[in-house]
């Protein structure tokens, strides 16, 4: 009895030392898949990927000291919004629903949306192309969005994927007709091994869906952190930071058109 | 709380919650029809199949359910591409959508927890019976169809109440291979609307509302069956 | 067969980056960690519960009565959910109310005590059938020693319960263990959520799920011998469990 009781105590020791005063550090919220080559896991257990890069270089800038926080996607916002951490970094595009909910610091890149579907497939982006076929999103993506409001009506299916890689993946073994995606996020997965069945069919345009482009995602009361992350995110791109992490992952830049 | 999203999700929730009745129903029904053979062979022998019977049963509790989901869907469909000739298969729209899936994995489920119990339930009946049915000269299997089996299923039925809500309370985990049931729905309200407590909270009452229903249903079948008390 | 076994790329279960078998093993640590801390709240709230059943009046009753109801009524996943986003809030809004500095719940300590919470109910239950299987004869005996109530339960009741709670004690761990897989779905870093993000980054879906199946039963054989073990010291002399 005594061994059992002393267990106990070690344990309930141990749980409750686990929780610590919270610190003033900013942390970042990201979604916990890979999302290449913006953000995924290494083998060692750390986040690498450009946006964690970019993301580093402002807390840099701002003078603070940052933590990364993982939480599922489909629930990143409730999470910011109960406070388990301060800014959503995560590829989250800037969209009018968000913005009901949430603010958005000024947008740090833009990339185009796409559609994505085997070689010798007919789609071509267009909601003919696609009729009576299934097409896979991401949960909770302007891409959802997109399929939603373009796509409904000519599709046989709209199916929803909890993460990028899984429908991919139903891509690759065919259980799905099209993906619609970020085309940068969709290089990686084209390039490499099981990506060789499929191309990129289509640009989708819709700027009404898509938002000017991704930003961080906040609380609407945190307006100082708003306004530093924005001086920050100025001040990376005036003093070059910003064009050489990007020179390490894109050809291109991918700020996008608007200074 | 705000509910100004119901009338509009209403009929998804409806969509969603004959789904998770279809996925309970199926996946009960199939599993005790495996779950059967499953506890009688462990019983009876022989022993290869009595073993492989044990081994499927420890496989099938000691991993969790989403682990088995997962590496049914996503980890068969990732060895789909190294099958030459598979869409062309008369299988191939079988294993093109989620749901089959779902109910294999479930019924395995239900199949590997309740052979246990099965295998219990038949030990369970008394070898007086069996005995006196086999000098009445009946056939091996004219026994286990009118003695064995009936009381096994006698002496198992209060547990099936309980099965059937733990089955019930796993349905949420088809919304992960994109089989959009009652709790996949709210999970769809809970983005497009960005409401945390409320579609959870009306998704619970709805699983709290079926467990009632399957509980209450069972008490009233449990008092038509006969039953026979000793003594 | 052979052209699947082929295709499995054994070098990214290596234990050092750019092998993943290190970070599955990290995932598996963390499970058991949140599934040892869950499963000991959740005995420790089952007991109180199970006195407060046994012997508390009828407002404690069937306030338990609706907490054991609700929690075995309603799926993991949704409570896991609920939980953490209320809970989290609903204390952290408490603990400013009175003043004091908001607790960074690390996600450790929120998967444990979501799921402590959960595994609570159900060993309420187990505890109150235990508890009411000790002999009445015993308890009777020790109160005409002149034992308090305190007396009585921490010598008597409690050590002579545990035998008859073992079964169900032992079925609550395996459930725990297994239920940590569904904080994967909240993105908690645990043996399940390793698992898919390895999966995911490196497209070998089914060696790692596998993989991950195999772990977690490592886990379920090594826990059974040690309750194997425990029943052996708990239950001598008494009918061995099947």
């Amino acid at each position: 009895m005594k061994t059992l009781f002393k267990l106990f105590a070690a344990a309930f020791a141990a749980v409750a030392m686990s929780t610590s005063i919270a610190s003033a550090d900013v942390k970042f919220g990201v979604a916990a898949e890979p999302y290449p080559p913006f953000a995924e896991k290494g083998a060692d257990g750390n986040w690498k990927g450009w946006e964690i890069e970019i993301a580093n270089a402002i807390c840099a800038a701002m003078n603070e000291k940052c933590e990364w926080v993982e939480v599922a996607w489909d629930g990143i916002i409730p999470a910011l919004l109960a406070k388990k951490f301060d800014v959503i970094i995560s590829s989250m595009s800037i969209t009018e629903e968000r913005m009901k909910t949430i603010d958005f610091t000024d947008k740090y890149y833009d990339t185009p949306a796409v559609m994505v579907a085997p070689k010798n497939s007919a789609v071509d982006g267009t909601p003919d192309s696609v009729k009576n076929k299934i097409v896979g999103v991401q949960v909770s993506t302007t891409h959802a969005n997109y399929a939603e409001k373009h796509l409904q009506s000519s599709v046989a299916k709209i199916k929803t994927y909890q993460t990028f890689d899984e429908h991919n993946q139903d891509l690759v073994a065919g259980r799905i007709d099209a993906v619609i995606g970020d085309s940068l996020a969709m290089q990686p997965f084209l390039d490499s091994d099981a990506g060789k069945c499929c191309e990129v069919k289509g640009k989708l345009v819709d700027t009404a869906v898509f938002g000017p482009g991704v930003g961080g995602g906040m609380r609407k009361e945190d307006d100082d952190l708003q306004q530093k992350f924005n001086a920050a995110i100025k001040k990376i791109r005036e003093e070059g930071t910003y064009d050489a992490i990007s020179k390490k992952y894109f050809t291109f830049d991918i700020y996008g058109a608007g200074n | 709380m705000q509910w100004y999203w119901l009338p509009e999700y209403a009929p998804k929730f409806a969509e969603g919650l004959w789904l998770t009745l279809q996925l309970l129903g199926l996946s009960l029904f199939f599993g005790m029809c495996l779950a059967i053979p499953i506890g009688l062979v462990q019983v009876t022998g022989p022993r290869p199949l009595a073993w492989a019977a044990r081994a499927f049963c420890t496989m099938i509790r000691g991993t969790p359910l989403l682990i088995q989901l997962w590496l049914v869907y996503y980890g068969l469909g990732s060895l789909f591409p190294s099958v030459p000739g598979i869409r062309e298969s008369f299988l191939w729209p079988i294993l093109r959508e989620a749901f089959p899936y779902a109910i294999f994995v479930f019924t395995l489920s239900v199949a590997g927890y309740e052979g246990e119990v099965m295998r219990g339930a038949f030990r369970g009946v008394p070898k007086g019976e069996l005995e006196a049915a086999r000098a009445f000269g009946m056939h091996p299997f004219t026994v286990l169809r009118r003695i064995w089996l009936p009381r096994a299923l006698q002496n198992v039925f209060p547990t099936l109440a309980g099965e059937m809500v733990l089955t019930l309370k796993s349905t949420p985990l088809a919304a992960t291979i994109t089989i959009f049931e009652v709790y996949g729905i709210s999970t769809i309200v809970r983005q497009e609307t960005y409401r945390i407590y409320e579609p959870l909270l009306f998704v619970a009452g709805i699983y709290i509302c079926l467990t009632g229903v399957i509980v209450l249903l069972f008490r009233w079948a449990e008092n038509r069956i006969p039953r026979v008390r000793a003594g | 067969m052979s052209a699947i076994l082929a295709s499995i790329q054994w070098d990214l279960l290596s234990l050092t980056p750019p092998g993943w078998g290190g970070n599955l093993l990290r995932g598996l640590a963390k499970t058991f960690q949140i599934a040892l801390g869950a499963y000991v709240l959740g005995l420790t709230i089952g007991l109180a519960g199970a006195l407060g059943k046994i012997y508390g009046g009828p407002v404690l009753r069937w306030g338990l009565e609706i907490y054991t109801t609700l929690i075995r009524a309603v799926p993991e996943l949704v409570l896991i959910l609920l939980l953490y986003y209320a809970g989290t809030d609903l204390l952290n809004q408490a603990l400013e109310g009175l003043g004091y500095e908001r607790v960074d719940i690390s996600g450790l300590a929120a998967g444990i005590y979501v799921l402590g919470l959960v595994q609570g109910a159900y060993a309420t239950e187990v505890l109150r059938g235990a508890i009411l299987a000790v002999p009445a004869g015993q308890v009777e005996a020790a109160a005409a020693f002149g034992m308090s109530w305190v007396q009585r339960h921490s010598r008597i009741v409690i050590p002579a319960m545990i035998p008859f709670a073992l079964p169900g004690l032992a079925n609550l761990w395996l459930i725990v263990t297994k239920d940590t897989a569904l904080l994967a779905v909240v993105g908690f870093s645990e043996l399940a959520l390793e698992t898919r993000q390895a999966a995911g980054a490196t497209k070998s879906y089914f060696m790692f799920y596998v993989i991950a199946a195999m772990l977690y039963l490592l886990l379920t054989l090594v826990s059974n011998v040690v309750f194997r073990w425990i029943e052996h010291r708990y239950r001598r002399g008494q009918p061995e469990l099947n």
